[in-house]
């Protein structure tokens, strides 16, 4: 079977027809049939995309560079901090337990602030209410190495978010609208290059899905982990428009939407991208 | 500076006379003593200047680092396996600290 999806333009390269199976223990889930109501037949990872180096960089924890970030979350998990003495730890216990999962069900609907809410914010949300400390500027201060590591203990696991929970549909439906609209001097879409042309190339880019399963993710071209949130901003950045602000609500619905788009595919934080 | 953490690859186990295939990697800066920040001030040298390989109390491997090697280094090298027993890996800091990891491997 060929680059699996009927309703793309699978004829530039397309993806591998290969399986990712991590250190030879963890497999990973890089097709899925999409969900219900989903434009394509098929969900596939943007690993499948990728040189055979990267690829093969990210099927062994020694090899991928973002492990060194995973052990230094491991690291602020443990670490006190804020007026209430306390770490991640001292409430949520061994991480590989507590959050065993927990990554793979994000973004969440928040009552509190009655929106939906992501694992950064979360983090956010735990260091001012419980811990005491302050909340981690966008991407800053141990943000993107905690978020990596949270969403590690869910390696493997299948992406699935609760669409039924408060607003969550609402804000799905205006994530959807975002991913259509054109945007910038350039006039794409998220669509434009995610749905339209995976598998071709712009410039000398291999095109995924688009999908969020494996962030953070380390990028080659960033020598360092990239949150989603950071791509979202990128990515518009790219059309040659204003981009948003970070946890914006329109970036907050995009996420909504964006994750419910790889519905199926296993969790591979951190992946390893171009 | 971030807590320094190595991470070692050994197989579990070879046959007598096998040679195998050890991967090393430790985090750390190492900062050069080339940059500046943004003050204009050089950042001071600290690096891993010395990695040490032993096995069974024998030294298998060993090197001298200069700051030319990049942050996180990597070394892989091989050993041949005659006898079951421990790999102690040591890497040494510009400023005295001493890290080190062991891993054990069995004979087939």
């Amino acid at each position: 079977m060929l680059a699996g999806s009927a309703g793309t333009a699978a004829f530039a390269g397309g993806p591998v027809d290969e399986d990712l199976v991590i250190d030879g223990e963890v497999e990973i889930i890089t097709r899925a049939p999409a969900p219900e109501g989903h434009p394509l037949d098929e969900v596939l990872s943007g690993w499948l995309f990728r040189e055979p180096e990267t690829r093969a960089l990210e099927a062994d924890t020694f090899a991928n560079p973002a492990m060194l970030g995973v052990d230094a979350g491991a690291d602020i998990w443990n670490t006190v901090e804020g007026t209430e003495g306390k770490s991640c730890a001292t409430c949520h216990g061994d991480a590989a337990e507590s959050m065993k999962g927990v990554g793979a069900h994000f973004p969440k609907w928040d009552a509190d602030s009655g929106k939906p809410i992501n694992i950064e914010l979360q983090i956010n949300k735990c260091r001012t209410e419980q811990m005491g400390a302050e909340a981690y500027p966008f991407d800053k201060g141990g943000q993107k190495e905690l978020t990596t590591y949270i969403k590690h203990q869910s390696l493997g696991e299948p992406v699935s978010i609760d669409l039924a929970e408060g607003d969550m549909q609402s804000w799905w439906d205006k994530g959807k609208e975002l991913y259509y609209t054109r945007f910038g001097q350039l006039n794409l879409s998220c669509s434009n290059c995610h749905e339209d042309y995976n598998g071709s190339y712009i410039r000398a880019d291999h095109l995924s899905q688009g999908q969020a399963n494996g962030f953070p993710t380390y990028r080659l071209k960033n020598a360092g982990l990239v949150s989603i949130h950071n791509r979202f901003r990128g990515c518009i950045r790219d059309t040659r428009a204003e981009f948003p602000a970070a946890f914006s609500d329109d970036l907050m619905a995009l996420e909504v939407y964006v994750t419910w788009r790889g519905t199926g595919l296993s969790v591979e934080t951190p992946a390893v991208r171009q | 500076m971030a807590a320094v953490k190595p991470r070692v690859k050994v197989p579990k186990s070879a046959s007598a006379g096998e040679v195998i295939t050890i991967k090393t990697l430790i985090s750390h800066p190492m900062e050069s003593g080339q940059r500046k920040d943004n003050d204009g001030n050089a950042i001071p040298r600290q690096i891993i200047n010395k990695f040490t390989c032993e096995f069974n109390g024998q030294t298998v491997f060993t090197c001298d680092i200069d700051p030319a090697v990049s942050a996180n280094p990597y070394l892989e090298f091989t050993a041949k396996v005659n006898e079951a027993g421990t790999f102690k890996f040591t890497w040494v800091d510009d400023d005295g600290s001493v890290y080190t990891d062991e891993k054990e491997i069995a004979l087939k």
